[in-house]
């Protein structure tokens, strides 16, 4: 068994033990962040894209799952599936529309089309406007599970989380992320091999938005309400934040560094109140300048250079 | 002789100045046709409309009997031009063997699938050696390219095209920056390959000029200056002069000699 799969087998053991030891709901909300990360991963990290508009996936996924159970007796897993479909679909429009240009003006129009979808929701009734979507049942899964138990909900967002990791890996590592590499490495190159790369790049879009909307989907689930905040455009800088602060291009990389921010948050919350951001800057700052690879890129760097030692020295 | 590659009338202006002009060159099937000039001739810039990756001003573009001057660069890639670039274009993070792979892949393996396992990539690894082969890079197969020596860059960078199957190969300046035992690799590499194919490339160095092309253009201030083999081009006074007038050092085509 090589050191990877021991890794993946022990991240599942952790997961299944962790409401022994941690409250499940804020379990909850660390594994939906964490999939948004790294569902975010997959465009900043994978495909060298810079989105600024993310949470827009993560929003509209919560609106239609909570609009759906709400509203339309919608079960979770339809809800679920419902708010992916949404997301993506979204994201394949803002994607072609944002992908005509690069650089600083790509994460510009994929601002402006989030601050679009945000006033969107803000004018719509049936959203609620400023004071949310209250009241969205979390329902039966399947008919079967009863997600009231929060037990039975961390479990749910667990199975997802795991899926969402492998997901990525396999994209990543599939024919299709060998082109995206390619293209993020070299575009002028990739593109005098034939590839349109306009289209992979939506592709991957799409993809990364129907992620962050299943991560979206599910916190919106487990809170029973959906609020403007998942569509603001700090919660799509938050997410760049998370990415770069765990590791750009890793797989444990996001999960860190959603992990990092979110527990900060609630531990400091209550205590330090406005001062808050401040902390989170200045981490940002410290990691930023000292930390080129962030967390988990470094830490396998400095174990590569402990292992190479080893080597030289036996 | 049929021409394989032909323009008619290029211009391209950079608001108000005018980098190409007239240029209208013919490229005979089956040739290695260079492209030379002292600094700021405009090289670069014909390289770049031919492939589409600026677009002309006016004038047309004629590649085996279609119009591809609104053709789109990777569209043109597919139908069998393809070139290189001047600073050497690896996919620097790759290993050899996958940079030649992705090549191989957009032929005929799937690109968009992201459901399945890379290893179906895998079958297209015999072909991949088989290319590195001919350019004596089968012992670099797993190095990451970023590692290379700039002089094996170019012959990655090579077999990478040679993948596409190209029928026209465009190269920009492949001797560029190398030692004198790279460049005459490289230069033997590009005869070796040009066998069924037609190439068109940018050069400064002129015994890589007059030991492998059949047919130079010469290119003055945007505009082509004289067109012939080597023999006709090296003794026209007026390339002689616009050689002498300029302070360029590697074209220097009187002497023959090397950068």
């Amino acid at each position: 068994m090589n050191s990877r799969t021991l890794l993946t087998l022990a991240g599942i053991a952790a997961l299944a033990l962790a409401p022994a030891f941690v409250y499940p709901m804020l379990m909850v909300k660390l594994l939906c962040f964490a999939i948004f990360a790294s569902a975010f991963n997959l465009m900043l990290g994978y495909t060298g894209l810079l989105s600024f508009g993310h949470a827009m996936f993560f929003g509209t996924a919560g609106y239609i799952l909570g609009l759906g159970m709400k509203h339309l007796g919608w079960s979770p897993e339809i809800g679920l599936i419902a708010g992916m479909a949404g997301a993506g679909l979204l994201g394949f429009i803002a994607g072609a529309i944002a992908i005509r240009r690069e650089g600083i003006y790509f994460a510009m129009i994929t601002l402006a089309i989030s601050q679009l979808i945000y006033f969107l929701a803000m004018q719509t009734d049936w959203t609620g406007r400023d004071d949310g979507l209250h009241g969205i049942p979390r329902g039966r899964l399947f008919g079967l599970i009863d997600l009231e138990n929060d037990l039975a909900l961390y479990g749910l967002v667990a199975v997802c989380f795991v899926l969402a990791l492998a997901a990525i890996h396999r994209i990543v590592t599939s024919p299709f992320g060998q082109v995206l590499t390619a293209i993020r490495e070299n575009e002028p190159r990739a593109l005098s091999l034939g590839y349109d790369v306009a289209r992979y790049k939506v592709l991957a879009f799409t993809l990364s938005a129907a992620l962050s909307g299943l991560a979206g989907g599910l916190k919106a689930l487990a809170l029973s309400y959906e609020s403007l905040n998942d569509l603001h455009w700090s919660l799509s800088g938050e997410v760049v934040m998370m990415c770069i602060l765990g590791g750009l291009g890793t797989l444990s990389g996001p999960v860190a560094g959603a992990f990092f921010v979110i527990l900060l948050q609630n531990f400091l919350a209550d205590k330090v109140g406005e001062w808050l951001s401040v902390i989170i800057g200045l981490v940002f700052l410290f990691c930023i300048l000292a930390m080129r690879k962030g967390f988990v890129g470094e830490l396998s760097q400095r174990l590569a250079g402990l292992r190479g030692k080893a080597r030289a020295a036996s | 002789m049929t021409h394989v590659l032909e323009t008619a009338g290029l211009c391209k202006e950079f608001g108000g100045f005018r980098a190409v002009s007239d240029v209208s060159l013919k490229v005979r099937e089956g040739d290695i046709h260079a492209l030379i000039g002292p600094n700021g001739a405009g090289k670069t810039t014909v390289f770049n409309l031919l492939t589409k990756f600026l677009q002309p001003t006016s004038g047309t573009i004629v590649l085996e009997g279609r119009d591809i001057t609104g053709e789109k660069p990777a569209a043109l890639a597919r139908q069998g031009m393809v070139r290189s670039f001047q600073i050497s274009a690896t996919f620097p993070d790759l290993t050899v063997l996958e940079n030649v792979r992705v090549a191989l892949q957009r032929r005929s393996a799937p690109t968009y699938a992201f459901w399945l396992p890379g290893r179906v990539l895998d079958r297209l690894n015999a072909r991949a050696m088989e290319l590195l082969e001919l350019v004596d890079m089968q012992d670099f197969a797993q190095t990451r390219a970023a590692d290379l020596s700039y002089g094996r860059k170019r012959s990655v960078e090579i077999a990478t095209t040679l993948a596409m199957e190209p029928r026209v190969m465009l190269l920009d300046e492949p001797t560029q920056g190398m030692g004198h035992e790279d460049v005459e690799r490289v230069t033997r590499l590009i005869k070796r390959v040009s066998a069924g194919r037609t190439i068109l490339m940018v050069e400064h160095n002129m015994k890589v000029v007059s030991g492998i092309c059949d047919r130079i253009s010469v290119l003055q201030r945007g505009s082509i200056l004289a067109e012939g083999s080597y023999a006709e081009v090296s003794a026209d006074p007026r390339v002689l002069e616009a050689y002498m007038g300029s302070d360029d050092a590697d074209g220097d085509i009187g002497a023959g000699g090397e950068p």
